[in-house]
């Protein structure tokens, strides 16, 4: 073995260890409930009853609230899940795909409702629920399927091992969508919007209105760990009891 | 070569062809990722009599013209090139002088654009009612500026955008 590839295996393996991330798991997920509890109680009030209507939309802008947090984290979950594909496709390690696998079905539900909670934004406002000519819809419907094919592979594939090879390249390969997702209201004419914070002239939302959103963003996030927690430590215990049953029936 | 740098060269490279691949997709495909075309895109383009396109730009202050039942016209300009649209229906909440809109349809033979369906299009600006006041009575307002044409962008615009009193 050569010197470099041992190192790496002492710093990861902590990491990919799955008794020591359980133990780190258990320790932290009481608090992270809290955490993400206080967070929507908080973020919700702001968003809700705190920030002013807008001078356009009125109270519809607070559909924002919940549609800008989850359309950026259902981006940012896929990200997540990309680079644990690549970590686990270079260090082997079961712990990144099961972080992944368990990512998955959040960044779903992320991905659902922020097609849900735009499209009724859109239809008071644009006066259409969809447009299918709209290159930022469009691509993230396509996020929706591409959470569902990974979800898929999973559930097809019977062997494990075979599984997660495969759900690590659609991780990777599937990536190619993001910055078609956040590139598109700038790269085409789109009836969506462009970017509203990150922009040269700075943020174009008021702070008035900005503060609830990073609220809900943080309540989001917080949300989004916490559950991802949960479910690796399922999905490491269900890997786990699945192999000593198989070692049972093999008689080994 | 390890197997470890096995594994991140054939993945640098994987990607690398990904990558190649999704830049020529969206290349070939270009024009029909547009959802809507700017008044000046439409002069220089030439379009059919007919053919299904949009158009998008913003409402011209003071062109809304109400005729018998929901017959409505109204002008969309870019601040350069500007299409008069004709249209039979429901507006939608936002549709304002001086804010975007994307009109659906087509030219008819007599060169007047119909629509079949008109969109408001919002901007990415989100701001209480007072600070909104406040700006404009300062001079700070700025019409959406994704919908002006580029070529009159760099005279600089300080009002309603649809004031026509740029670069004089």
């Amino acid at each position: 073995m050569q010197l470099d590839e041992r190192i790496d295996r002492l710093t990861m393996q902590r990491y990919a260890n799955p008794k020591a991330f359980i133990a780190i798991a258990d320790r932290v997920i009481p608090w992270l409930k809290v955490l993400t509890g206080l967070a929507f109680v908080g973020g919700l009030y702001l968003a809700l009853f705190q920030a002013p209507a807008d001078y356009q939309q009125s109270e519809t802008v607070r559909i924002m609230f919940v549609h800008v947090p989850t359309a950026t984290m259902s981006m940012m979950v896929f990200a997540i899940m990309t680079t644990s594909s690549i970590v686990a496709l270079i260090w082997g390690h079961r712990v990144a795909d099961l972080f992944a696998r368990a990512s998955a079905p959040i960044g779903a539900a992320f991905t659902f409702i922020a097609l849900f909670s735009g499209s009724f934004w859109g239809r008071p406002m644009w006066g259409t629920w969809w447009e299918w000519g709209d290159a930022r819809l469009v691509s993230e419907l396509i996020l929706l399927f591409i959470y569902f094919g990974y979800m898929g592979i999973w559930q097809t594939i019977d062997d494990p091992i075979k599984a997660a090879k495969a759900a690590r390249i659609t991780a990777i390969v599937g990536a190619v969508n993001l910055p078609i997702i956040k590139f598109s209201v700038d790269w085409w004419n789109t009836l969506h919007q462009p970017a509203s914070l990150v922009r040269m002239d700075g943020p174009a939302i008021h702070e008035s209105l900005l503060w609830p959103l990073f609220a809900m963003w943080a309540a989001f996030g917080l949300f989004y760990v916490t559950m991802a927690l949960i479910g690796t430590k399922i999905e490491i215990l269900r890997f786990q009891s699945r192999a000593r049953a198989m070692r049972q029936t093999e008689g080994v | 070569m390890t197997r470890k740098q096995q594994r991140t060269w054939f993945l640098v490279g994987g990607v690398g062809v990904l990558a190649l691949a999704t830049v020529l997709i969206l290349g070939a495909l270009g024009d029909s990722l547009v959802y809507f075309y700017s008044p000046t895109e439409l002069t220089e383009k030439a379009i059919d009599p007919g053919a299904q396109i949009r158009v998008g730009g913003l409402v011209e202050e003071g062109s809304v013209e109400k005729g018998e039942g929901l017959d409505v016209s109204f002008v969309v300009t870019d601040l350069n090139e500007s299409v008069t649209v004709n249209y039979n229906g429901l507006l939608p909440d936002l549709f304002r002088e001086g804010q975007g809109v994307v009109a659906e349809g087509s030219f008819l033979t007599d060169g007047q654009f119909h629509a079949t369906k008109v969109l408001a299009k919002h901007d990415e600006k989100y701001m209480p009612k007072e600070v909104a006041d406040a700006l404009k009575e300062q001079g700070k307002w700025k019409a959406d500026e994704t919908l002006i044409d580029d070529s009159v962008k760099k005279y600089g615009i300080d009002d309603s955008g649809t004031n026509k009193g740029y670069g004089e």
